[in-house]
């Protein structure tokens, strides 16, 4: 039994027969089981822009994009089958994103000991950003810990520069991603003497009455939520059935997209979330995609989802890709890069209003350029709010500097943690 | 005409018990593990590794344990993810604790420790039966991934409540940690596979194993005629525990490297194992080998018939993996409720009378 299944998988393997293509950039996605409405938005942006790339400059730099995709599920076990089959596709992957903090955590001294570079936008282990520890992973514009100290900043400003006396409420997914502000949000209660409040709910969230009903009697002034997949619809019907003011509920990045609030209609007007990316499809990229990719039928998902807060960032990541291995190819002045030297080209990445308007991406995302140390972008992050009428984001606030100073410090007290328990030594001098 | 007792003479009482006295069966047995100890260490890469071998080697020694419990002693268990998840963390806390400890050593440390805590879940088994039995591991199974997820201490105090398996090596070889050879690990996972088969099959047919037999098919019955139940359920309990504390162990520092609590060992997983002990065939060790085998290699077959030979969209392929899977259990249950082993039990008689069946 064994052997026979065992001799037809690998039958079937050698059928499919190895792609030839230049570029390798693997795509885990998860279009399946509790999270999968979320993931599909991402994963068709990231696939749409590669086939742009494809379609309209041939590649990049002359060398065709190959983007073989994998179904995780956003589970672990699936997720390390899904980097095993796809690491030595073609002349072998050049950088992993797998949209999953699980799985991040899985593949991190993985990814370190094969040498092929993470990029983890804005999820992940946070103290990443630490480059000298973490040579292979990079997670910049922004980090959690940037998120968490951006929201307390952002209620500073709107109770007049005084959080003291006021209660704040984590509601967060009970896994590695939802705990991961914590600690910030821990630290910054003590600065400001805002009583901080967690309450944890369960994957995948879909059962949060209890959780809902420990707010109705805490009555916390704000809610903080960390929360993914169907969590988040859930959380937000909870709220607007339990009539909390919704501009008083700030989500996470994760918890921000349209297809979070519209199940709750009207009841969701006015809810908040963090974002380090533009929102819309106004931008000259999306004319491009519509001539290039949707319109000749390339489109993941047809178009379906274009324009919304994920696909957007499904772009973005691809873009990050993309531009890091120009510049890895400018660096090495050659075109069929590897995972070594797309990792130079990822440390040196630089993002500046230029480039992005270049891209046809004007103003899409901070500006920020990443160093030897630094794999943690500029940490700046903007307030967006949902308009149920209309049924769009709009921009609450400029982009906002998290406090660098308490994030450099927890980062480093992290990081050399991780160091020391395995034993690396910084790589920068 | 092959398969055949006839002309096989036993002249000891040692030959007579032996676990397989038909020839063929000996032979293949052998065969079996000769390939696996001199072949496939020597052909194996990481996919194979990762997506196939560990899988299979893991989740076969936790079928193992929830088959003595299930299987052999009839109490019904709905808590074995969160009985493996005592043996991840026991495991991490032992490894991070005293680093200088072969890891090996760890793992059985691991186990026991989770035979403890299921001796001490299996308590209320003393009183109740059944289904009622199986509510109160399910008890065990929320309340010990709560317990990981709550106390920051089984965590070493980590940001994110990730626990991270640190490298920890065996006679100089790494193991465990991101450094490891594909060989090495599935030969130390190999190891605890053939010696947890063994200890389980010698178990099951010593007087432990008729007791929790006993207690299975009847236990007034065992009662009155000698079996302390008291005994024979923790017993069952602990030694199932240790085997499913040693998967986890296992699962965490070797296969994964990294695990959060609630999504490694959540309830799907107790129903996981569950399952594979119900496909595979209760009451029996090829079984339990069966049963994973099924669980594990299905979805991987599937998928890569699916997307890789046939190039299909990696959502449709998802969904269809799990009605196809699903449909092949429904089918093979009705065919032979007794499972794959019970399969494989009517195919041998078959064959010792082929080909003159009258």
């Amino acid at each position: 039994m064994k052997t026979l299944l065992t001799s037809l998988a690998l039958g079937a393997a050698l059928a499919a027969g190895p792609v030839m293509a230049d570029l390798t950039f693997p795509s885990l996605s998860y279009r399946t089981g509790p999270y999968a409405a979320n993931g599909a938005q991402f994963a068709d942006g990231y696939a749409d822009y590669f086939a742009l790339l494809n379609a309209r400059d041939g590649g990049i730099g002359g060398e065709r994009i190959n983007m073989p995709e994998c179904e995780t599920g956003y589970d672990t076990e699936k997720g390390v089958e899904c980097y095993e089959a796809t690491k030595d596709e073609g002349d072998g992957a050049l950088i992993y994103q797998p949209l999953s903090t699980g799985i991040t955590y899985q593949l991190i001294p993985k990814l370190a000991a094969d040498g092929i570079p993470m990029h983890t936008l804005g999820y992940g282990r946070t103290s990443v950003s630490n480059g000298d520890v973490f040579k292979w992973i990079f997670n910049y514009p922004a980090t959690y810990w940037d998120g968490a100290s951006v929201a307390i900043k952002y209620l500073m400003d709107e109770n007049g520069g005084d959080l003291s006396g006021k209660k704040i409420a984590l509601l967060y997914h009970n896994s590695a991603y939802g705990k991961e502000p914590i600690r910030t949000l821990t630290e910054l209660s003590q600065m400001h003497g805002f009583e901080f409040l967690e309450l944890a709910v369960d994957h995948p969230g879909q059962e949060q009455k209890s959780q809902w009903l420990q707010i109705r009697r805490e009555r916390p002034d704000y809610v903080i939520m960390w929360g993914w997949g169907v969590m988040n619809q859930v959380a937000i019907q909870e709220a607007a059935n339990t009539r909390y003011p919704m501009d008083q509920i700030i989500g996470s990045w994760w918890a921000g997209s349209e297809i979070d609030v519209l199940p709750s209609g009207a009841g969701a007007d006015g809810y908040k979330a963090l974002n380090f990316h533009a929102v819309g499809d106004d931008f000259a990229l999306y004319h491009e995609l519509e001539e290039h990719v949707w319109s000749q039928g390339l489109g993941a998902g047809g178009g379906e989802h274009a324009g919304s807060v994920l696909y957007n960032r499904g772009i973005y990541a691809a873009m990050i890709a993309a531009e890091a291995a120009k510049k890895a190819q400018e660096i090495h002045g050659v075109s069929a890069i590897d995972a070594a030297q797309m990792r130079d080209g990822l440390e040196q990445l630089e993002m500046t209003e230029e480039k992005m308007a270049e891209l046809g991406l004007e103003g899409f995302g901070p500006t920020f350029s990443a160093s030897c140390t630094n794999h943690g972008g500029s940490g700046r992050v903007a307030i967006n709010q949902w308009n149920a009428g209309d049924q769009t984001w709009s921009v609450l606030t400029d982009y906002i500097q998290s406090d660098q100073e308490l994030i450099a410090r927890l980062v480093e007290e992290d990081s050399t943690a991780y160091a020391e328990e395995n034993d690396i030594a910084p790589q920068c001098e | 005409m092959l398969y055949r007792e006839a002309g096989d003479f036993k002249t000891s009482y040692r030959a007579d018990s032996q676990t397989f006295p038909i020839r063929l069966d000996r032979w293949a047995y052998y065969a079996i593990l000769a390939v696996a100890i001199f072949v496939v260490p020597f052909v194996i890469d990481d996919y194979w590794l990762n997506a196939i071998f560990l899988p299979l080697l893991i989740y076969a020694i936790a079928a193992l344990g929830l088959n003595i419990l299930t299987g052999y002693c009839g109490q019904v268990s709905l808590g074995t993810g969160g009985f493996m998840a005592v043996g991840a963390y026991s495991c991490y806390k032992l490894m991070t604790s005293f680093p200088d400890i072969s890891i090996a050593i760890h793992i059985v440390i691991s186990g026991l420790i989770t035979a403890a805590v299921g001796m001490l879940f299996g308590l209320p088994s003393l009183r109740i039966k059944g289904f009622y039995l199986a509510v109160a591991t399910l008890a065990a199974q929320f309340f010990l991934v709560w317990l990981f997820n709550r106390v920051p201490w089984f965590y070493n105090y980590s940001a994110s409540g990730q626990i991270s398996a640190p490298e920890r090596t065996l006679l100089g070889v790494p193991i465990t940690g991101a450094g490891t050879q594909a060989w090495a690990t599935y030969l130390f996972c190999l190891a605890f596979v053939v010696a947890s088969a063994w200890i389980c099959r010698n178990l099951t047919r010593g007087s432990m194993g008729r007791k929790w037999m006993a207690i299975r098919d009847m236990d007034i019955a065992a009662e009155i005629i000698g079996v302390n139940p008291l005994r024979a359920k923790l017993s069952a309990f602990g030694v199932s525990s240790f085997f499913v504390g040693i998967s986890g162990a296992l699962f965490f520092a070797v296969y994964l490297g990294a695990v959060e609590v609630g999504a490694a060992f959540g309830i799907d997983k107790s129903f996981l194992i569950l399952f594979m002990v119900i496909i595979g065939g209760l009451g029996s060790i090829l079984g339990s080998f069966l049963g994973a085998a099924f669980m594990v290699l299905m979805p991987v077959l599937l998928k890569n018939v699916l997307v890789g030979g046939l190039g299909w969209p990696t959502d449709l392929a998802a969904h269809l993996e799990y009605m196809v899977t699903g449909g092949l259990i429904v089918f093979f249950l009705i065919a032979e409720p007794h499972g794959l082993a019970q399969l494989w039990r009517v195919t041998k008689e078959k064959l010792r009378l082929w080909p003159f069946p009258h």
